[in-house]
């Protein structure tokens, strides 16, 4: 005996398999219609070759694959074509999809078709060829096109035949071993010949089929198909739990069994393989459980695909009255149907028309008691207890840490959880929302990149603009000081006003040049000041809005709603810089400038740079709370970014008070007669100006700047003498005063 | 046509919650048994108070938290907080100790923590633990064994526990204050090894009847412990819970007993023997660190678990003050049962290692 391996875990259901063995695999009379899905398997839907009124052959192709992983649909019956429409098909969400509408014509007529006499003949890509376009997939599983499955890229040491077909109550496997054992058998040798005879070949079924193994037995004799028989354990039969049970070895995570040297064929399609290529048939008919206390007969078919249910279960004396649910597939991992005449498909193995006696509708759910007893039935040895808590409280992170994708669904932990939980189904639903997750964060990466994009691109115009408004500046200054020929003096004194000439002498050519482009666009450069201003509030406004937005969200928004509050910020606060410095870089007119000075003497530096200290320190608390609140990952990495830039500017304020020359430390005391003095001074220098040539201008400029010395020069002293705190912040503003004086003499001396 | 719409899978077992809180109550009976045959009927009266207490704090914080009622007392959940306390206490304690003990364990360490299955601690020890450190004297007044009472006195019968358990009762019917506990007590076997001084465990063992009497670790307890590994076994082979646990527990106090045995000299901490079956041993390995709720969840785990209950209870019980340490033993293992968790998911089919529960980043699905 050859050894197997034990399965991980596995419940055993009653097996209720007896009912329908009875009777050998049967066939029924021909439906009034049947209803072909287009797309039966996992893959790219095939191409469609035929159209409403169409009369067609059996075994005729109706739809060619297209594509690599995609195989066609044949007509199960001749007859015609009535309608190629939407109509339900199986599937556990009750969805519908293209279905061809073949409506018998009673003759049941095959096209003409013929097999390979010796497909030793045939290389291996004909004869995948054949496959593929026979449309077979996998009938044991979710659909998977075989020849995709059968032209592995790895060299394949073993072929397992799953003969396992260990949900309960289905027998179809069985009863095809049963009666067409030879058939299975040349199935099984065609494709070890399509993966190059790969030293083992197993046949793996469970001890609950005795018949079936010794039908098989006498046809292996002679060759190296082995048939392995284990304890009947659900879910032995699937594909990872199989290969482990036969091999010991286990599918690598995220792998192929194609990866570790082994392929797994189900005998049914073994078997539909075997007619493709001896006989030359393509799949139009699959072997079909029909079982369940509510039907009068249980027994096995040969179904044509495209069967409706109804017509199944009317052909066994279906009782409506006293089935409760109507399956597709088992009682373990099989889905509801929402009616009866949705058709039989490709994968369909079983019709289970239970009564509530025999399944019966569960009990309400109640609490975990942490039993256990579900880890223990787990074939991937997930903790599903675990999983469940963390599906409930939403923590996909847990939930992957836990090894969730490697669930199978099999439903071993739900079957045996004695609080009725239906475990599986919160896994399905966190799957599906882990999935979603990634496909919005995808798209917002994708969103973001966008963002970024456009934010390089406005940084990059933004500096090519102050690049330009440098050049003009300098362009200006060469010409001002060659036109300076003629300077006289002047003097005056105020170290406000000298800055407020300073500005307007440099901003005087802006002006000239603004001027001259505001003329053009005849508007004043007030209007347009006005007009920048309005900018600013309206982006402020805007930007508050967004922040605003991004709060109300809480903590129900998701990811993606984040990620867009977040791109409406960062764009807003875009914006805002961008109409600031336009408001900068805006020409002042000579009142506004007046203004201006009014508004700085006011609000001394000192103060107004503390104020915005307190302002950004409040700002700064408040994020932080907003920080510590968020539990979400991403909305905090925002707010991190956002905090660390307020405490940037924080920094950059404190700095800017420190730095503040003496004028700080007396301009707090100036009252508003110092400013309207500063003003009227502005005014009649700004006056004066106007008259001056530039070699006037420069000269009156040295002397206040002589006057401006001295005095802060006496008030170092002063302030040695008193051993004043202020004495650095002195020493530096008059140092500054002598360097601005240097230079002025010098361009004065250049001048003349 | 009205057909349901269920998802996979639609068979399911018979076996329900409360049919496996049946069988813990079950197991339970040989133990109780035992203890009544020993200890006389006041472990029984214990498990009486506590039972209705339990059911009567459960459906009033079920009424309170707006529950049906029914649909949760029928999980029988409270019914084994409660008998596996009431076994665990002193018989002939006053009532009043086994009625504020349920009420902590079910009021308190269940409820309040959010009910069945999100209990952190086991609630019948937290019951056990508040009460051994409020009424220490409550709590250490065992009856002595019966074959070992002085011939004048004989065990007292049902009535006669019940005048004692309930004194007011008592005196209500016939006007006197009648029977005192103290008349009963003894040491217990783990007691008369805290305290014994001089004798080595040979002499002591022939000289103290508790010891000459019985065959291995105390008569009365001895037999106790054998009920309930008995009652564990039933456990076992139900599949209400896996070996790991109580194994690892047994094996681990087994081992720290024999390594301390010190050849049996006057300052032994007691033999391997006389741990596996003196105080509440077995009790504590079949049923409380097997409570799945609050014991670790991977077998690996629990396995880690199991082990670290036993050597703290025989930490507990050589260097600690208290008479017995399981209760301690398992609220503190309580504690660390997240943690152990954290580090011993299982490894899962086709991955190479074992993961962190914390773990980041996935290797996609
Ligand atoms: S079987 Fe059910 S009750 Fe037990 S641990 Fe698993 S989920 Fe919880
Ligand atoms: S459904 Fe998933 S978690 Fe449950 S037993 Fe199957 S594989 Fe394990």
């Amino acid at each position: 005996m050859r050894k197997v391996w034990d399965l991980i875990g596995g419940v055993h259901p009653p097996e209720n398999k007896h009912q329908s063995v009875q009777d050998s695999i049967g066939t029924l009379p021909l439906p009034e219609k049947l209803v072909i899905p287009l797309n039966q398997h996992i893959g790219a839907p095939p191409k469609l070759l035929v159209s409403a009124g169409d009369i067609v052959l059996k075994g005729q192709p109706l739809a060619e694959p297209k594509g690599m992983v995609s195989v066609g649909v044949h007509a199960p019956t001749s007859g015609q074509i009535s309608e190629i429409s939407d109509y339900p098909i199986p599937h556990p969400s009750g969805m519908s999809a293209r279905c061809i509408t073949l409506i018998p014509d009673g003759k049941d007529q095959w096209i003409e078709h013929k097999g390979v006499d010796n497909f030793r003949d045939k290389t291996p890509e004909e004869l995948l060829d054949i496959i593929r376009s026979s449309g077979i997939t996998g009938l044991g599983g979710a659909g998977f096109p075989s020849a995709v499955k059968l032209s592995a890229r790895q060299p394949i040491s073993t072929l397992i035949i799953n003969a396992t077909e260990c949900e309960p109550y289905i027998t179809a496997d069985d009863m095809l071993m049963q009666e067409r054992p030879e058939a299975i058998v040349e199935g099984i040798k065609i494709l070890s010949y399509l993966l190059g005879e790969p030293d083992e070949i197993l046949i793996g079924i469970e001890d609950n089929k005795p018949k079936a193994y010794e039908a098989l037995e006498p046809y292996l004799e002679g060759t190296n198909i082995e048939l392995v028989e284990f304890t009947t354990r659900y879910p032995s039969g699937g594909e990872k739990q199989l290969i482990q049970i036969l091999t010991g070895k286990e599918v690598p995570n995220g792998g192929l069994p194609a990866d570790i040297g082994i392929v797994c064929q189900n005998v049914g399609t073994t078997h539909a393989i075997q007619r493709a290529i001896v006989h030359g048939e393509p799949l139009i008919s699959r072997v079909t459980t029909v079982t369940g206390k509510a039907c009068a007969t249980n027994r096995n078919y040969q179904t044509l695909i495209g069967t409706p249910i109804s017509h199944l279960l009317e052909q066994n004396g279906f009782n409506q009255s006293q089935c409760s649910r109507l399956v597709m597939g088992g009682p373990m991992m099989g889905f509801t149907l929402e009616n009866s005449e949705i058709p039989v498909i490709k994968t369909t193995n079983c019709i289970l028309a239970p009564t509530e006696d025999e399944l019966p509708t569960p009990p309400p759910a109640q609490p975990c008691i942490r039993c256990g007893m579900c880890a223990e039935a787990c074939p991937a040895s997930l903790l599903p207890q675990q999983l469940f808590w963390y599906a409930q409280s939403q923590n996909y992170e847990r939930l992957e840490a836990h090894s969730l994708f490697d669930c199978i669904e099999c439903g071993a932990c739900s079957y045996i959880c004695p609080s009725n939980i239906p475990l599986v189904q919160y896994y399905r639903a966190s799957k599906g929302e882990i999935r979603k997750l990634a496909a919005e964060k995808v798209n917002a990466d994708r969103a973001r990149q966008r963002f970024e994009f456009q934010k390089a691109r406005k940084e990059k115009e933004e500096a090519e603009k102050t690049a330009k408004r440098e050049a003009r500046k300098k362009a200006a200054e060469q010409a001002r000081a060659k036109a300076a020929e003629n300077a006289t003096a002047s003097t005056e004194d105020s170290p406000v006003a000298t800055s407020a000439t300073a500005k307007s002498s440099a901003a005087d050519d802006i002006i000239k040049a603004a001027m001259a482009r505001a003329e053009a666009k005849k508007a004043s450069p007030e209007e347009q000041r006005a007009k920048l201003e309005r900018g600013v509030v309206r982006a402020e406004s805007h930007l508050e809005t967004v922040e605003q937005r991004l709060q109300a969200l809480g903590s129900e928004a998701t990811d993606k709603q984040r990620e867009q509050a977040q791109a409406a910020i960062e764009d807003a606060r875009l914006r805002l810089e961008d109409a600031k410095s336009k408001l900068q870089a805006a020409p002042e007119s000579k009142p506004d400038k007046a203004k201006e000075v009014m508004a700085k003497v006011q609000a001394s530096p000192k103060e107004a740079l503390e104020k915005k200290i307190a302002t950004l320190k409040d700002r700064i608390n408040v994020t932080e709370e907003k920080i510590a609140e968020a539990e979400d990952d991403a909305l905090k990495v925002a707010l991190q970014k956002g905090l660390e830039k307020q405490q940037e500017k924080l920094r950059d304020a404190e700095q800017q008070l420190k730095d503040a020359p003496t004028e700080s430390t007396t301009a707090s005391t100036k009252t508003e007669d110092a400013a309207a003095t500063a003003i009227a001074k502005a005014q009649a220098k700004a006056a004066a100006q106007a008259s001056m040539s530039d070699e006037e201008k420069l000269r009156a400029s040295i002397t206040s700047l002589q006057a401006r010395l001295k005095k802060a020069q006496e008030r170092l002293v002063a302030a040695e003498e008193e051993g004043s705190e202020h004495i650095d912040a002195l020493r530096t503003g008059a140092e500054k005063l002598q360097a601005k004086l240097t230079s002025a003499e010098t361009e004065l001396s250049e001048l003349s | 046509m009205a057909l349901l719409k269920l998802t996979s899978p639609h068979a399911h077992t018979a076996q329900s919650t409360a049919d496996v809180m049946k069988l813990v109550l079950l197991a339970t009976i040989p133990g109780l048994v035992a203890l009544t045959v020993f200890f006389g009927w006041g472990t029984i009266i214990n498990v009486l108070i506590t039972s209705a207490v339990a059911l009567i704090c459960e459906a009033s914080v079920m009424r309170l938290r707006k529950r049906p009622v029914m649909f949760y007392l029928k999980d029988n959940s409270a019914l084994v907080t409660a008998v596996l306390l009431g076994l665990a206490l002193p018989p002939l304690a006053p009532w009043w100790i086994p009625v504020v003990g349920t009420f902590f364990a079910i009021v308190i360490a269940k409820h309040l923590y959010g009910g069945l299955g999100y209990n952190p601690f086991n609630p019948a020890m937290v019951g056990y633990v508040v009460l051994l450190i409020s009424f220490p004297v409550q709590m250490t007044a065992w009856p002595a064994p019966a074959p070992l009472y002085p011939a004048e006195i004989d065990v007292p019968g049902f009535w006669q526990s019940l005048q004692i358990v309930l004194p007011f009762f008592n005196e209500a019917i016939t006007g006197t204050v009648n029977g005192s506990i103290d008349a009963y007590t003894a040491a217990t076997p783990l007691d008369t090894f805290k305290h014994n001084t001089g004798l080595l465990v040979e002499q002591l063992y022939k000289k103290d009847p508790l010891f000459s009497q019985g065959s291995w670790a105390g008569i009365g307890w001895e037999w106790a412990n054998f009920a309930f590994l008995a009652g564990g076994c039933f456990l076992l082979y139900r599949r209400v819970f896996t070996w790991h646990a109580p194994v690892a527990m047994l094996v681990s106090l087994t081992l720290c007993a024999a390594l301390f045995y010190d050849g049996g000299s006057s300052s032994s901490h007691g033999s391997p023997l006389l741990h596996l079956l003196s105080g509440g041993t077995m009790l504590g390995a079949f049923f409380i660190v097997t409570d799945p709720v609050t014991s670790a969840t991977s077998n690996r785990g629990r396995l880690i678990y199991g082990a670290l209950v036993g050597i703290l209870i025989f930490i507990i019980r050589s260097w600690g003050s208290y008479p017995d340490a399981v209760a301690f033993a398992v609220l503190l293992m309580n504690f660390a049962a997240p943690l152990i968790d954290n580090y011993t998911l299982p490894r899962t089919y086709g991955h190479k290692k074992s993961r962190k529960a914390t773990e980041k980043k996935d290797e996609g699905p």
